[in-house]
């Protein structure tokens, strides 16, 4: 053995850094289009050119890449720890009514009743705010809400969960007992939050008027460059000895723990970073789309998500992403030219990609590339 | 107050500063043990065993796994352990790293360490590793990242993200798969690897951790005639300064292990949830109730 201790180390090492420098110029040029091609084709190119990009698409990606934030945090959890969530749209309604309430309180008195309290409370004959809506003025405490609220649920939930040793498909199950109780709770008026009708009909953010192009470009802006950056940090975490400590608990747990790890916190370390970043993507999915409302938190959106992950390729990243934009690209061009057609077509495609393609899109490329 | 109680007081009084005056005089004698400061939570072998069972019982639904299981094993020993189907050699070993808690009974590892107090990660990390029968891997990392992850480092979740290999660790990592004939198969995936090489890898990983104690639980399972041997090879060469529990139903690797390596190696016969004989190899063999039991032929 000596022998070996005095050679040089002759083990090949795994690459390092997080990406190769081909993906480094990818995520450059994604950061290129996001921040500077999208706003230079909407903004300045005249609307009758051929390359002018339309409000509808702008908004249309926006929307899109909030889904695929939701879509990458659902992979770091179940694609990298084997942690099927069928709960995930309860952090990413959580997050958008942490920001629907601020938007709220920016309506001012120019709503219906032209009175200081959103309609709805002025509907309900509420006098005053509920506890829940202390800080709601504020749009600093309300992002930091935007983190707390899902961080904290998540916390609690996945702590006894995983402390209990809740595995598999229980887990999954209990995650959508979790998302359905609180869409229960958020149909109700007493609740504080708009009830069924949720919050919409924003005006304002900071100040500023929401709808006009400009703004609408910034929170593009915002979202394409978050997206982007949760794609850099889920890759680090998944590239560190961390994400390997996940992927041992996702093949085989009883060995992580005799090898001396505690798979609680690392199961509830990822548990809670994913659902921060659902909860950030429903935050910024909120003033884009206009409407936060309880049907956010049923249980088929919650599905949804982890339907993205896997027609894109669940353990791959980019997979889940490319995954969120097929499937809603598709939903929109589907809705729009065969209205009636789109669930058929939806069902067709799971079954397809359940079959064929058990590694989703991207297993498909990695196959072409490979050669038969 | 009588007289007698009066007289008994005395002599205990006298007695016991007789004792005082004795200590304080710092002198010598068996005293000095008491000043052997022992620190909980770190292993201490003083007195000898590195493990202690006493009357460990589990059942379940009225099964008794284990009946009244008592075994003591010494530090640097290497100890065999057979019996039949049922024994309960597996649930033994669930017993000592935590994954089954019994009814009854005391586990200690050391003096200090109460095994029945602490959880599985924990156990794992005081210093026992432990082998499964069916070897257990990492299926989807490579080899090399096998052993990195099984490398005696801080297990924490914040040390894991920010951990960085040192060109020491590298070292070991390469040493040890040279050691376990894995060195160029590093780069593959864990689960391609053969039978023979899982189990070579899992041995691999259990040594990474720096254990003191090695549970193996069938470690030749699967493995052709040469690895037997090499594998008998490398536990002898870990005798003496780690301390290691073989369950095993190859006889002749039972017999490789004891006939070398250091003199009067014992080996344990469970039967029925508890220790049936206990001796040299050649007393067990002889010995009428385990052949009726076990050997049988």
């Amino acid at each position: 053995m000596s022998a070996v201790l005095s050679t040089p180390m002759a083990v090949p090492l795994p690459a390092g850094g997080i990406l190769t420098g081909k993906s480094w110029s990818a995520v450059f040029t994604a950061i290129v289009v996001v921040a500077v091609l999208v706003p230079v084709l909407n903004l300045m190119t005249p609307a009758d050119s051929a390359l002018h990009l339309s409000d509808y698409a702008v908004q249309l990606i926006a929307k899109i890449m909030c889904y695929a934030i939701s879509a990458l945090a659902m992979d770091l959890i179940w694609g990298y720890t084997g942690i099927l969530s069928l709960g995930h749209g309860v952090f990413f309604a959580l997050g958008g009514y942490c920001m629907g309430m601020y938007l709220m309180r920016q309506i001012g008195s120019d709503g219906q009743y032209r009175l200081p309290m959103p309609d709805f409370m002025v509907f309900l004959n509420w006098k005053q705010f509920p506890w829940t809506w202390a800080v709601s003025d504020s749009f600093a405490a309300q992002m930091l809400l935007v983190v707390l609220v899902p961080g904290l649920l998540a916390f609690v939930f996945g702590f006894f969960a995983f402390r209990s040793r809740i595995k598999g498909v229980y887990f999954s199950i209990i995650t959508q007992a979790m998302t359905y109780a609180a869409m229960l709770l958020f149909f109700r008026n007493e609740t504080g939050f708009g009830g069924n009708n949720g919050f919409t009909d924003f005006k304002r953010i900071l100040g500023t008027p929401i709808a006009t192009p400009s703004m609408r470009m910034l929170l593009f802006v915002i979202t394409g460059l978050t997206l982007i950056g949760f794609f850099l940090l889920a890759k680090w975490l998944v590239t560190s000895k961390f994400g390997r400590v996940l992927q041992a608990i996702r093949d085989a747990e009883t060995r992580v723990m005799f090898t001396g790890y505690d798979p609680l916190r690392y199961k509830l370390a990822i548990w809670v970073i994913s659902a921060v970043m659902c909860g950030i993507a429903g935050a910024l999915y909120v003033p884009q789309v206009g409407i936060i409302n309880p049907g956010e938190m049923s249980p088929a959106a919650s599905i949804e998500i982890a339907i993205w992950a896997a027609v894109g390729g669940r353990g791959t990243l980019i997979g889940p992403i490319i995954g969120a934009f097929f499937v809603n690209g598709a939903k929109s061009w589907f809705t729009q030219a065969f209205p009636e057609f789109w669930l058929y077509f939806l069902g067709a495609l799971f079954i397809a990609v359940t079959i064929f393609l058990p590694q989703g899109i991207i297993g498909l490329v990695r196959r072409k590339k490979e050669g038969p | 107050m009588t007289p007698e109680l009066m007289k008994a007081g005395a002599l205990a009084k006298i007695e016991h500063e007789r004792r005082i005056a004795a200590i304080s005089g710092g002198g010598g004698g068996r005293e000095t043990s008491y000043g052997r400061i022992v620190q909980p939570g770190q292993l201490d072998v003083a007195h000898g065993a590195i493990l202690y069972l006493d009357d460990i019982t589990v059942s379940f639904d009225g099964f008794k796994a284990l009946n009244a299981l008592s075994l003591s094993i010494s530090a640097g020993e290497l100890r065999c352990i057979i019996g039949p189907n049922g024994a309960g050699k597996t649930t033994m070993m669930d017993v000592i790293t935590g994954k089954t808690r019994p009814d009854l009974g005391k586990a200690f590892f050391g003096s200090t360490i109460d095994l029945l107090r602490l959880r599985e990660n924990e156990i794992a990390d005081v210093g026992i590793g432990r082998k499964f029968q069916k070897p257990t891997v990492f299926e989807h990392l490579s080899v090399f990242e096998n052993l990195e992850l099984a490398l005696k480092a801080d297990r924490g979740v914040r040390a894991s993200m920010f951990f960085r290999l040192s060109g020491e660790q590298l070292d070991r990592i390469g040493a040890m798969l040279l050691l376990i004939h894995l060195k160029d198969s590093a780069q593959r995936t864990a689960g391609l690897l053969s039978h023979g090489q899982k189990q070579w890898l899992e041995i691999g990983m259990l040594l990474m951790q720096d254990p003191k104690l090695l549970l193996l639980d069938e470690p030749v399972a699967g493995m052709t005639d040469e690895e037997t041997e090499r594998t008998a090879e490398l536990f002898l060469s870990l005798e003496g300064s780690h301390s290691l529990v073989v369950v095993e139903h190859d006889m002749k690797f039972i017999g490789e292990l004891t006939q070398n390596g250091k003199n009067g190696k014992k080996v344990t016969v469970l039967h029925e949830g508890s220790v049936l004989a206990e001796g040299l190899l050649s007393e067990v063999q002889a010995n009428e109730k385990v052949v009726e039991v076990y050997l049988g032929r």
